[in-house]
């Protein structure tokens, strides 16, 4: 499969009657995606906002990011199965309105939604901050069930994000970039020489307020299956889920999946990078045993001789994290683990559930459980008072001078265990 | 010539010269300049800082009123405004150690200046205070010293300069985790370790993996319909309202309540404080995650003796294996002391 990938770089977002892509200025007409959002009669309201890198803005709470695109002349549409036709994607061409996100946005659903401040210490730990986030903020219908809510809430960003896309169709972009990979046997024998590596992605699938989609099918129910990077590009995997906010994978960090797009950077050269295997995190044993064995299976049936485990969650994903390297190492094939930490706000605990002497290859996001304090920002989108209550919260979070004490669990985004960030945590 | 750098050495009645065990109950007191194993450190750290003076304390005295003890100690270190204390190095003796420990922590704590000290790996003092305190790692016995002098002084003189210490190059048992900024992406950094691994070339992980404690199951009940049951829950089931703010992930305590009088757990009165599952359906019917209403089925089929009169309840959301021992150890402590015979334990 091979993908061309334009990039749009988009430096201004403005509220406007015309819609269009100037220059490096995004125009959006905010009834019209009002209008869109409000289709699902499930929600009550619906009002945007624009945050700016560097605002004096406080994001909260947040459920999902997801990156305008939009696909080129094809009769695929970004999210199949979802938002489109279930058409195969990941390949032909696709534009990409690079600098900004949707950012859905309101009343909590569960606890798991996150802070993104635009400016500040807390904006340091969570990608968002460098975007140009349209924020949809959404209410429910009064007494609307927590479940239809959220898939409500997840659909009107996708919707958006797919219709402020497709504004890029005809806009020439800023830089092309094109990624190839051939079906399995062709692409082991271009580079015959070079180690096969592939890409083991753990998606969040607990269920309840913890899933993911593939192309529009539930990630709790699919055996583990392979996939050619490209696709995940083209939304082929999308966020429905609110685990803790600092390590939830939201939709765009699936489209710009780094483990993916850092491979490809060492693609015929240190390494074959072959393909994808995805697989779920599960809560019964039976579905956790099963997968894992399906993983090592299908990497051996790859002829891989070494993969990156990426995770999604953390406690109970540990056991799969860990079930997945054992069963694979055990196969002659190395691997290294992406994870991050809950070692306590000290830093002494021990710090995943689940611990082998085989995964002796582990990067980390960061220790979860650190405490950072915010500070007051001027703007608030959306509402504060659940910051005690959600995940990495604490009685008394919020302080009266307008402060908020916080783990950085609490940060959309900080740990992430794609290896998105910079930030790692060491021994001292 | 520039200041020195000022020093506080912590020793115990043993290498002040005063006595053994007979003598471990001698009150602290301060002496300036160096005493007993003082004048090794004072040759390994060199020109440029001194050792302004000695306290000492009996390792009885210390042990036995700590908290009085600690702070006559600290006062003492105090009045000569140092800017680092070596305590020890108290090798493999238990209270000695825990002496150095509590004061090189407290140090740390309260004068905000760094402290060194050293132990061998089994001395008690090391888990109680290694997570704070630079606790260099040293032989079991006093034959060490000519060893670990130059390491501790040398450690002191880094951290007396504001230079890097990490515990690979330095020789301190690991502290605890810290968050940085690392030069690359995560992503990025796991691609060259991978590639690192696949050409067999040395890499370090960032993560060593911890050696991992597993539970026995205990043995079974003989006599089910005498035992007394206690209900104990990971999944935050708490009276409606969370009267104890139990944190919805990384709890920082646990909960106990009177279930003497309640046949049933309903949505009015009970909820889940767990911020890691969806709480729709435990909200609803908490005895989803907490089964008082199958328990009290059972007590009145006369199944089982009787049931607690207190449930304990925490919240398993990202809550750290320290935290989660110490309150499954406190638990476990007064469920024994008010004669429960099992546990049903739901996690969610």
């Amino acid at each position: 499969m091979k993908l061309v990938v334009g990039k749009i770089n988009i430096k201004a977002v403005v509220l406007d009657d015309e819609e269009k892509i100037e220059g490096s200025t995004l125009h959006i007409n905010k009834q019209n995606i009002i209008d869109l959002v409000l289709a699902d009669d499930r929600l009550a309201d619906c009002d945007i906002e624009i945050a700016k890198p560097g605002d004096s803005t406080r994001i909260t709470p947040v459920k999902d990011v997801i990156e305008p695109r939009c696909k080129v002349d094809s009769e695929s549409g970004i999210f199949p199965g979802v938002i489109n036709k279930v058409n195969l994607v990941g390949s032909g061409r696709t534009h990409v309105l690079k600098g900004c996100g949707v950012m859905t946005v309101g009343k909590i659903v569960g606890f798991q939604e996150g802070i993104v401040d635009m400016q500040g210490p807390g904006a340091e730990l969570t990608p968002f901050s460098k975007l140009i986030e349209i924020c949809l903020k959404l209410k429910p219908k009064d007494g609307l069930d927590p479940h239809q809510y959220e898939e409500a809430a997840r659909l009107a960003g996708l919707k958006s994000a797919d219709y402020i896309g497709k504004l890029g169709e005809k806009v020439e972009p800023d830089e092309v970039e094109t990624f190839e990979t051939l079906p399995l046997l062709e692409q082991i024998g271009k580079y015959p020489h070079l180690p096969k590596v592939g890409y083991v992605y753990m998606l969040q699938s607990q269920g309840l307020l913890h899933d993911s989609y593939v192309y529009g099918a539930d990630a709790k129910h699919l055996v583990p299956t392979t996939m050619y990077p490209t696709e995940m590009m083209d939304g082929a995997i999308i966020s429905g889920n609110c685990v803790s906010a600092c390590d939830k994978n939201t939709t765009y960090h699936h489209l710009n999946n780094p483990v993916i797009s850092d491979l490809y950077k060492q693609h015929g050269k240190e390494i074959n990078f072959v393909g994808v295997i995805i697989t779920n995190e599960t809560v019964y044993l039976q579905d956790k045993v099963r997968s894992s064995d399906f993983v090592a299976k299908l990497a051996e049936y790859m002829g891989l001789d070494g993969v990156i485990i990426s995770q999604e969650g953390f406690g109970n994903p540990d056991t799969d994290l860990i079930m997945n390297c054992k069963k694979i190492e055990e196969k002659g094939i190395k691997t290294v683990v992406v994870t991050d930490e809950y070692a306590g706000r000290d830093g002494a605990s021990q710090s995943l559930a689940d611990a082998d002497k085989r995964a002796d290859a582990a990067v980390t996001g960061g220790n979860a459980n650190e405490v950072i304090t915010l500070p007051k920002l001027d703007k608030v989108i959306g509402q504060l008072d659940y910051v005690d209550d959600i995940a990495g919260g604490f009685d008394g979070s919020l302080r009266e001078d307008g402060t908020i004490k916080v783990e950085i669990q609490a940060i959309t985004g900080a740990t992430n265990e794609l290896g998105f960030n910079k930030m790692s945590a060491q021994e001292v | 010539m520039t200041k020195k750098f000022r020093l506080v050495h912590y020793i115990n009645q043993f290498y002040a010269g005063i006595g053994g065990e007979d003598k471990a109950d001698v009150k602290p007191f301060a002496k300036d300049g160096v005493v007993g194993p003082g004048m090794a450190f004072k040759n390994a750290l060199g020109d440029d800082s001194e050792i302004v003076g000695t306290v000492v304390c009996g390792d009885t005295y210390f042990n036995e009123n700590l908290e009085s003890a600690q702070k006559e100690v600290l006062a003492m270190i105090k009045q000569y405004e140092p800017d680092l204390v070596i305590a020890g190095p108290a090798f493999n003796a238990g209270r000695y150690g825990m002496a150095c420990g509590a004061v090189a922590t407290e140090v740390m704590a309260q004068l905000h200046i760094p402290a060194v000290t050293g132990m061998y790996e089994e001395n008690p003092g090391l888990d109680m205070y290694r997570k704070d305190a630079y606790i260099v790692a040293t032989r079991n016995s006093a034959i060490g010293m000519r060893k670990a002098v130059p390491v501790m002084a040398k450690l002191a003189l880094k951290l007396l300069h504001g230079e890097e210490v990490s515990p690979d190059a330095d020789h301190y048992f690991v502290r605890h985790r810290k968050n940085f900024t690392a030069e690359k992406r995560g992503s990025a950094r796991a691609v060259d370790m991978l590639v690192k691994k696949l050409k067999g070339e040395d890499f370090k992980t960032e993560y060593p993996m911890p050696a991992f404690d597993n539970v026995e199951p205990a043995p079974a009940l003989k006599d089910l319909s005498k035992a007394k049951i206690a209900l104990v829950t990971s999944g935050g089931i708490v009276p409606k309202g969370n009267p104890d703010h139990i944190e919805s992930s990384s709890a920082s305590k646990y909960g106990s309540y009177d279930i003497s009088d309640v046949k049933t757990l309903t949505e009015e009165t009970y909820e889940t404080a767990h911020g890691g599952y969806d709480p729709a359906y435990a909200n609803e019917n908490p005895n989803r995650v907490l089964p008082l209403d199958v328990i009290r089925d059972a007590q009145a089929a006369g199944e089982i003796g009787s049931l607690h009169d207190h449930f304990y309840a925490t919240v398993g959301n990202g809550t750290s294996v320290a935290n989660a021992k110490k309150y499954a150890s406190e638990i476990a402590e007064k469920l024994r002391a008010d004669g429960v015979d099992a546990v049903i334990l739901t996690s969610t």
